[in-house]
């Protein structure tokens, strides 16, 4: 099966105009890729099928806004491959 | 139905946790239909998505205990099979597809006499506060009127 990142990428491109080949790990999803809420919520129903899980945007978006935490610890593409594998690895019990 | 007030659905048939069935009777005269079309009156294909845009809201807020507000963000596919007149009662069902952080996703078909009329396919809805205290007693109101439980 084809890598957590990979998986998460290819939704990005499938589920926005971004070209695959730009998604990387470096990439921060809403400065670098242009992503914008409308289209990130279409991402994460994506990924939410895509993995069975549900992805807490709201509790990352109310981190990021009050200063909790760094919005590069959500949106740039390797720590977000990170916390989708922790919440699949959460709801397997792994 | 007051086309004019956005006020679409009429009654609720029935509701449970995942699916709501509603009716709605289309007026016989409304000012919608002196432009949408002279002489051809016909219920606008986008009251027809609002319509089941609403009928998935209220599903929204019941499961909600009406603590927020579901906002129409968006839909996958749209097919509007037939013309809807005048007069025509209506069977609206929403089935809740999926619920997320913030979001919920939503199909929604109207049929009449058990004829398919329209459907569409996962509607979103941003789940938000409500953004002003008369919206919500607005909302508690008007679910009450078509006999949905608050």
């Amino acid at each position: 099966m084809a890598s957590a990142f990979d998986r998460i990428a290819d939704i990005i491109a499938e589920t926005s105009d971004v070209p695959r080949e730009t998604i990387r790990p470096e990439s921060h999803v809403i400065e670098d890729l242009g992503i914008d809420s409308l289209d990130f919520l279409d991402i994460v129903f994506a990924i939410d099928k895509e993995f069975g899980i549900k992805v807490p945007v709201e509790t990352w978006t109310q981190e990021v806004n009050s200063g909790a935490a760094p919005a590069s610890q959500y949106f740039v593409m390797e720590n977000l491959t990170k916390r989708i594998e922790e919440l699949v690895a959460a709801k397997s019990g792994g | 139905m007051q086309l004019e007030y956005f006020r679409m659905i009429d009654r609720v048939v029935s509701v449970d946790a995942g699916a709501i069935t509603a009716e709605a009777v289309v007026p016989e005269a409304s000012p919608v239909f002196e432009g949408h079309f002279p002489g051809h009156p016909l219920v606008p294909g986008v009251l027809l998505l609002e319509t089941m845009a609403q009928a998935a809201g209220y599903l929204l807020l019941a499961r909600l205990g009406f603590a927020r507000m579901a906002f129409l963000i968006g839909s996958k596919e749209l097919k509007l099979r037939r013309f809807v007149r005048p007069g025509e009662r209506l069977s609206v069902t929403a089935r809740l597809v999926h619920e997320g952080s913030g979001y919920s996703v939503a199909d929604a078909a109207i049929t009449s006499a058990d004829q398919r009329i329209c459907e569409v396919r996962e509607m979103k809805f941003s789940l938000q506060d409500f953004p002003a205290p008369e919206l919500a007693g607005t909302m508690r109101a008007q679910a009450a009127r078509i006999g949905l439980g608050t």
